[in-house]
């Protein structure tokens, strides 16, 4: 059996879990806890571990999603997580403005760790908050060339398309190269 | 107990504020990765430093400070280079070419710089010293309080966690934002701004870049920030690692079949 490996990073609450939860044919397994930090509490439980997810694409081949814990404090992780990885996806919570620092800081530790493509998925572009996508660009400093995909990650086919532009992108740097 | 470690576990405002709080008397001895740096105190006051092997004579102080000139220096150390700092010093005042003020200003100015320099070193190995190891060479104490120096330490702390955060890595490259109608010329930037776009290059990471310039990592990434902050430049990977799967991320090396499997991902995503 082969398997090959996507991470999926990005601020907390950016909606992590929730995305590989959608296209995983397992309960994603993630270690949960209650939240303590009051600062935090826009949830009521983290993960603090890792998320896992799998799709298994036929007897040969699985792929596993990684999904990597939001808190800077758990950052030792990255580097550990992105080892051998195809590519990885930024998650972006839209509708908070004040995460897309740090989902910058997060975008620039990953691109420096390994030179595999990436996108930036902009989640929670159903609210009615939701900043648009070009603007998102322009606070994330992207340059065009990198993919900002518009994304819902508690529906499925938000989340396939995220996926799918990430593998054609790792398709193209494999006919490039 | 001897009070030592390492300013990565320990930072330079911290020492200052338990310094101050203390009011401890000696010299704080600091080993960087290239320097060695000597502060001394009184009492808990900032009395006089030393940065590497920079000359502090009082005169090259003086000259430093623009008190006075290439040409005044250069015969103070011709002629006086026997006597101690207190002795020149007495004798610029009594000969009425400086003040007691200029001279203890320099001297104060020199030491807050010495200690501002510090203030950037993240790693490095220092010791206290119960004693004042300039009081012997007849240097000139000065006597500064520590505070606004604390108060000034931490907010280049929170600055350099900032910058940390905004540029995680120095070893991504940088280019020039393609933005039709932007005349650098027009931009007023500082020498050491232009001194780092001089360099701008994919070629070129920005550790290279500040190694180039002899800037630190805390100035080189300022100075970053404010360029991608002004939308100059953005931040790309080196020319020399270009994008792509590295191989070990499939469970075969042949291209073929990478090809394939990646095909088959898709496959099934699809129908997800």
């Amino acid at each position: 059996m082969q398997t090959v490996k996507m991470v999926v990073t990005g601020p907390f609450n950016s909606g992590k879990t929730e995305f590989i939860q959608s296209v995983s044919e397992i309960n994603v397994v993630s270690t949960e806890r209650k939240i303590t930090s009051q600062a935090e509490r826009v949830k009521d439980s983290t993960t603090v571990a890792m998320d896992f997810g799998r799709i298994t694409v036929d007897q040969e081949l699985v792929l596993y999603l990684f999904g990597t814990p939001g808190q800077k404090r758990f950052d030792f992780m990255w580097e550990i997580l992105s080892e051998g990885m195809l590519g990885f996806i930024v998650m972006v919570d839209s509708t908070r403005p004040e995460t897309f620092r740090e989902a910058r800081s997060i975008l620039e530790t990953f691109r420096a760790y390994a030179p595999t493509p990436y996108v930036v998925a902009a989640n929670k572009q159903d609210l009615p908050d939701a900043w648009e996508l070009e603007d998102i660009r322009l606070a994330l400093r992207l340059s065009p060339d990198v993919k900002l995909l518009p994304c819902v990650a508690t529906k499925k086919d938000p989340v396939k398309n995220v996926l799918l532009e990430l593998l054609y992108s790792i398709l193209a740097e494999m006919e490039a190269g | 107990m001897a009070l030592k470690g390492n300013l990565r576990d320990f930072t330079i405002t911290q020492l200052l504020n338990l310094i101050n709080l203390a009011r401890k008397t000696g010299t704080l001895i600091i080993e960087g990765p290239t320097e060695t740096a000597r502060v001394a105190f009184r009492e808990g006051k900032l009395s006089y430093a030393q940065y590497g092997s920079e000359d502090t004579s009082l005169a090259s102080i003086l000259y430093r400070g623009r008190k006075i000139s290439q040409g005044q220096y250069r015969i103070l150390k011709e002629r006086t280079s026997q006597m101690t700092d207190k002795e020149l010093g007495l004798l610029l005042i009594n000969a009425g070419y400086l003040t007691q003020e200029d001279i203890l200003g320099s001297l104060q100015q020199y030491a807050i710089d010495v200690v501002r320099r510090l203030f950037t070193w993240v790693e490095g190995y220092f010791r206290f010293d119960g004693t004042d190891v300039f009081r012997q060479d007849g240097k000139i104490a000065v006597k500064v309080d520590l505070e606004n120096l604390i108060i000034e330490g931490s907010r280049q702390l929170r600055e350099w966690e900032q910058l940390q955060e905004e540029i995680p890595s120095l070893e991504m490259a940088l280019k020039f934002t393609e933005r039709p109608g932007t005349d650098l010329k027009k931009i007023n930037l500082s020498i050491e701004e232009w001194r780092v776009v001089s360099y701008v290059n994919p070629k070129n990471t920005m550790s290279q870049i500040a190694r180039t310039v002899k800037m630190n990592d805390l100035e080189i990434r300022r100075i970053v920030y404010s360029l991608l902050q002004a939308g100059l430049v953005e931040i790309v990977r080196p020319s020399g690692m270009p994008v792509a799967v590295p191989s070990k991320s499939f469970p075969t090396q042949n291209k073929e079949e990478q090809r394939s499997l990646v095909n088959r991902l898709i496959r099934r995503i699809r129908s997800i």
